[in-house]
């Protein structure tokens, strides 16, 4: 592009210093790095300084962290989750009831009661108070959120498998799908060692298997179970009713599953703080430079 | 870097143009064949019509789940109703033989029947759960006859998409689409478990629709109306639902 901008006399190199061979990309991992050249690393956040090395006119293709597609679809699930927390716990106010199987009402027992009040009269919460009433715009939110969440676990599902992204960065590396290699990972992460030049590129064992049981375990129970609370699309699919053990026991499944995401949620931000929060936010946002900038 | 290439230039504007047509396409197949909801514009608008649309493009003649009679709740909750009128309780007082339901709109013969007159129509029992967009639910026997049996007593004319129906109070009102409205459990329920339909569930008549949440179950049903279209109706959403900010379909 640029040359084509050049030969049109439409613009110059913006950094004439970045063409000497002097200049070229010293980032590790791409093409034209030496490991025998001696290599200072900077200080935690060094990356600026390696950022105008890559404004070469002919741009080294950069590995980037994660994919533009791992990009999109992230921010697009953040974005549906957020919104079917808010609306969730709007609709969960109104009934803050939970009982197992098919059934479940104001007259038959709870298996537990949330200690909170209602946002309708209906329910016996034990308090003088009642919640303002926001079930319609919750509902909607909620279902078009959840669209939004289904849809973008179709793309990255499709094109993890296809791509080999599952097998490649979720799925444990061989050798490691193993107790003794997640106990070894997570004894790492408590005496606070570096972490492995591999996981500059991909996870390590102990992310994969969060992910994988994100992924393919905790966000599939939850789509199910909230579909085995419709009444139209049980009667389409009467088994998923029966898998999730009845009504009312997959609402409440549906809650604890909403609680073990947003613990995970919670870790998951904890980890990116601790490990260098704008670092991991440039890696998932714009792409974050090359792989060499992580973890330096 | 903000040059474009030519070529670059035209695929994205041969990429767009297929892509509004397709669109366009899309959309009016959807409006033919009944994939649109009446509150398919505003925020939330994309999510109503994909729930809608992929309802009815996969599930429109599912039947809802039925139940043993084992599972049939002993202590079933009526949800509060609005205190009854005096015009109610005069009715109530003489065990409802006053009760008139009323078939107009687009129907070859218009109608008035009683719940006598809709007694001697086929009988149908369903047991059913009674699910609330709260989260409760319960499950109970009800009987009635279908609304189809009505609807094809009174003839439906050609080009009827929506069924309205309204409650003895002329502010709760609703409409369904025509395979909802002909949908074999879509019952003018007059019974529950073995005795006439209480009053705090609908009595003397509630249309129920399994397939839905049950606030479009309306109780006290007294008119239904064949229309070929709900923008003249209240705001034009289809039922008080989405004037409330509720969906107008409630299959989920």
């Amino acid at each position: 592009m640029q040359e084509w901008a050049i030969r049109h006399g439409r613009g110059r190199p913006r950094d004439n210093r970045a063409s000497t061979p002097a200049n070229t990309n010293h980032s590790p991992g791409t093409p034209g790095w030496n490991p025998t050249q001696t290599y200072v690393p900077g200080p935690r956040f060094s990356c600026y300084s390696l950022r105008v090395a890559t404004l070469s006119p002919v741009k080294p293709k950069i590995e980037r962290r994660h994919k533009v597609i791992v990009r999109v679809t992230h921010w697009l699930t953040v974005v549906a989750f957020l919104a079917l927390v808010v609306s969730g716990l709007e609709i969960v106010i109104s009934h803050p009831r939970f009982y197992w199987g098919e059934v479940g009402n104001v007259n038959m027992k709870p298996a537990f009661t949330l200690p909170i009040p209602a946002s309708r009269d209906t329910v016996p919460t034990g308090y003088n108070y009642q919640w303002p009433d926001q079930n319609g715009w919750s509902r909607y939110l909620h279902f078009e959120a959840a669209w939004v969440l289904v849809l973008t676990a179709l793309v990255y599902g499709v094109w993890g498998l296809v791509s080999g992204h599952f097998r490649r960065n979720i799925i444990p590396v061989r050798g490691e799908r193993n107790w003794s290699a997640v106990l070894s990972r997570m004894a790492k992460y408590l005496r606070r060692a570096p972490p492995d030049k591999r996981e500059e590129k991909s996870y390590n064992v102990l992310q994969r298997v969060t992910y994988l049981v994100v992924i393919f375990m905790l966000f599939p129970a939850i789509i199910l179970t909230g579909l085995a609370m419709s009444p139209s699309f049980v009667g389409a699919f009467p088994a998923i009713a029966l898998i999730a053990g009845g009504k009312q026991t997959a609402r409440t499944l549906h809650f604890f599953l909403t609680w073990s995401l947003i613990a995970f949620m919670i870790v998951h931000v904890a980890m990116i703080a601790i490990s260098g929060f704008w670092r991991r936010m440039r890696a998932i946002t714009i792409g974050g430079g090359s792989a060499a900038e992580e973890d330096r | 870097m903000s040059l474009i290439s030519r070529r670059r230039l035209i695929t994205t504007g041969l990429a767009t143009a297929a892509g509004a047509t397709g669109l366009g396409v899309a959309a009016k197949l959807s409006r033919k064949y009944g994939l649109v909801p009446p509150d398919c514009k505003g925020v939330y608008g994309a999510g109503e019509t994909l729930t809608y649309g992929a309802e009815r493009l996969f599930a429109r003649h599912a039947m809802a789940r039925e139940f043993p009679r084992s599972m049939i709740c002993e202590k079933p909750f009526a949800n509060e109703i609005a205190p009854p009128t005096d015009a109610f309780k005069r009715m109530q007082a003489r065990n409802f033989v006053d009760w008139r339901l009323t078939i107009d709109g687009l129907v070859e013969h218009p109608m008035t029947l009683s719940l006598a007159d809709l007694k001697t129509m086929p009988v149908h029992s369903q047991i059913t759960e009674v699910s609330c967009e709260e989260g409760w639910s319960h499950i109970a026997e009800w009987i009635g006859t279908p609304l189809s049996n009505v609807l094809n007593e009174a003839g439906l004319k050609p080009g009827v998409r929506y069924i309205y129906y309204r409650a003895v109070e002329p502010y709760l009102w609703e409409t369904i689409d025509v395979d909802e409205a002909m949908h074999p459990q879509t019952l003018l329920t007059m019974g529950m478990n073995d005795g006439d339909l209480p009053v705090g569930f609908g009595g003397p008549l509630r249309l129920r629709l399994p397939r839905q949440l049950g606030y479009k179950s309306l109780k006290f049903v007294i008119h239904i109306t064949a229309v070929d279209s709900v923008k003249n109706i209240g705001k034009g959403l289809g039922s008080i639902d989405p004037e409330a900010g509720y969906s107008w379909y409630a299959g989920i």
